[in-house]
């Protein structure tokens, strides 16, 4: 028998690895110094973690340990990254790029720097979710500063062209960050082959602990600067002041080292664990969609739409597995994913989707519970959908005069 | 979201679900919503000509929890009225007996709207059997 509720919503956050948490215990209990401490063993000490943390956490991404820049977690690195190039770099240029299906961290931020008089250019994406390297060409000038684009989106999995739309920045001599939150430790994410100037990291995302992260920013070929968002005792090259999350970096840096470890592996096993929820999903029931593209995805990504049945009822026939819906259902109101939105995923079908996020704690009993709910769920709601009635009697439910008053 | 225990048990075991002939003349059908308000209604009542007595009630619903919940409670509530009876069912006494919090409120009058759109389709044919 599995063991209920099960979860399966790994994008959103995932579970500490036990062996992250042994590695920060003495660092909540006697090793307890500050690493800024110059004078004694205790700061001595807690300086030495950290530094393991940043060897760790740079060997991730094939960075040199120089180039990490420690921060509270991914949201702070994109502000830190867009905001800190921004205006670092405003006398050259007023320009940033980036891309509609992009986090709110990167999508807010740029909002942010709209009103200081920065001008934003949000690239759209194809049904897949891709963008279009073309659109990015066209849309640098000779004002544009930055290009920031995710590397693997959130909601839909959907890995970027990131290589290419790193050459193409650096040919045309513009920074390019990108949002590695959710690919790091996922999929092969190495800065130098990817020509990444800035890179935003998360622990939580890699079974390590929440509130930590970290920015990855390029030394050499180019240098970046960037102004800070946090003014203090200048730690982190001055980048990002603040007394340093001793406990939360050295479980980050262990959660680095085991995904780095075990990533062929592990990437692999979530790959066959999707593929078989997929499969099984699109075998039992008609009228199932894959949201964004399949092949260009991250390995334990899912995100499906199931057609006629209504998204909010759907959850309530799984309250026993822990996945996450593409339609926010706040107060009377339905707000589908804007992620959705812009693959032109019509609102109807982004009402019913659900993301899947297999992760590395996720077994295949567990997968087999979960298809097994959903097929039976969406099987019972369809049966009671008037729409799906209509729809096999080839009724377009297009062409229907919808009474919304009646 | 929390749901009542009442919400959860029409869901779990919603009562008479399924479909009765459109084109019966004692059958009435009420269709209410639309797919993009994310809630859609299918109510029918077969109805004795003589008593104008609903002997029978069938639903389907596209929708939520509690859309699922008010008209399953209102195909159970109309079984057995004459027509007169059904039309006095107010939005107010199915947020009462379901529980429904403020948010879900259009769901009960959603549900009202089906047994009155019923209602409306079965007299409709009546009259005009009568011609």
């Amino acid at each position: 028998m599995v063991k209920l509720p099960i979860y399966m919503d790994n994008h959103a956050t995932t579970p500490m690895d036990p062996r992250v948490l042994d590695a920060m215990m003495p660092f909540f209990t006697n090793q307890f110094g500050n690493a800024a401490s110059r004078n004694h063993k205790f700061g001595w000490e807690a300086e030495e973690a950290v530094e393991e943390g940043r060897k760790q956490v740079a060997a991730l991404i094939g960075a040199d340990p120089r180039e990490i820049v420690f921060t509270s977690g991914a949201t702070e690195s994109d502000n830190l990254a867009v905001k800190g190039a921004a205006w670092m770099y405003r006398e050259k240029g007023d320009h940033i790029i980036t891309c509609v299906t992009e986090h709110k961290a990167i999508l807010d931020t740029c909002k942010h720097l709209e009103k200081e008089g920065f001008r934003i250019t949000f690239l759209p994406v194809d049904g897949k979710g891709m963008v279009d390297l073309d659109d990015l060409c066209k849309a640098i000038t000779a004002k544009t500063i930055l290009v920031s684009i995710m590397t693997a989106n959130n909601e839909v999995g959907v890995i970027q062209e990131i290589k290419q739309i790193g050459q193409i920045a650096r040919e045309r001599g513009v920074l390019f960050h990108t949002d590695a939150v959710q690919a790091a430790g996922k999929i092969p994410f190495n800065v130098n082959e990817m020509n990444v100037d800035l890179a935003s990291l998360s622990a939580h995302k890699i079974y390590g602990p929440k509130g930590a992260g970290a920015l990855y920013v390029r030394r050499r070929n180019p240098r970046v600067l960037l102004t800070p968002i946090i003014d203090g005792g200048g730690h982190e090259r001055g980048m990002r002041s603040g007394t340093l999350n001793v406990t939360g970096i050295v479980g980050f840096g262990k959660a680095a080292q085991i995904a780095r470890e075990e990533l062929p592996r592990e990437s692999a096993e979530m790959l066959r664990l999707r593929e078989k929820l997929r499969t099984t999903l699109e075998r039992e029931l008609d009228e199932v969609y894959i949201n964004g593209d399949l092949d260009k995805r991250l390995p334990g990504n899912l995100n499906m739409s199931f057609a006629y049945v209504e998204g909010e009822s759907l959850l309530m026939g799984i309250n026993d597995i822990a996945v996450s819906s593409g339609s926010a259902c706040t107060s009377a109101s339905l707000e589908p994913s804007y992620v959705l939105k812009a693959l032109g995923v019509g609102e109807d079908l982004a009402h019913t989707s659900i993301r899947f996020g297999i992760g590395r704690f996720n077994t295949e009993e567990e997968v087999d519970y979960v298809a097994n709910r959903v097929i039976d769920v969406v099987r019972r709601l369809r049966e009671l959908s008037p729409l799906y009635e209509m729809a096999k009697e080839g009724i377009d439910l297009k062409s229907v005069h919808w009474a919304t008053e009646a | 979201m929390a749901y009542s225990d009442k919400v959860i048990d029409h869901y779990n075991n919603p009562r008479n679900v399924g479909a009765l002939p459109k084109e019966d003349p004692t059958v009435g059908t009420g269709l209410v919503g639309a797919p993009e308000c994310g809630d859609v209604m299918k109510l029918q009542i077969k109805v004795n000509q003589e008593t104008e007595i609903i002997e029978d009630a069938k639903f389907k619903t596209f929708g939520c929890g509690s859309a699922i919940a008010s008209s399953s409670l209102a195909t159970e509530w109309v079984k057995g009225k004459t027509l007169a009876e059904a039309l006095e069912i107010k939005n107010t006494d199915i947020v009462k007996e379901l529980s429904l919090p403020p948010v879900k409120i259009h769901c009960s009058v959603l549900a009202e709207d089906a047994i009155k759109a019923a209602i409306g389709d079965w007299k409709k044919k009546h009259d005009d059997n009568g011609k």
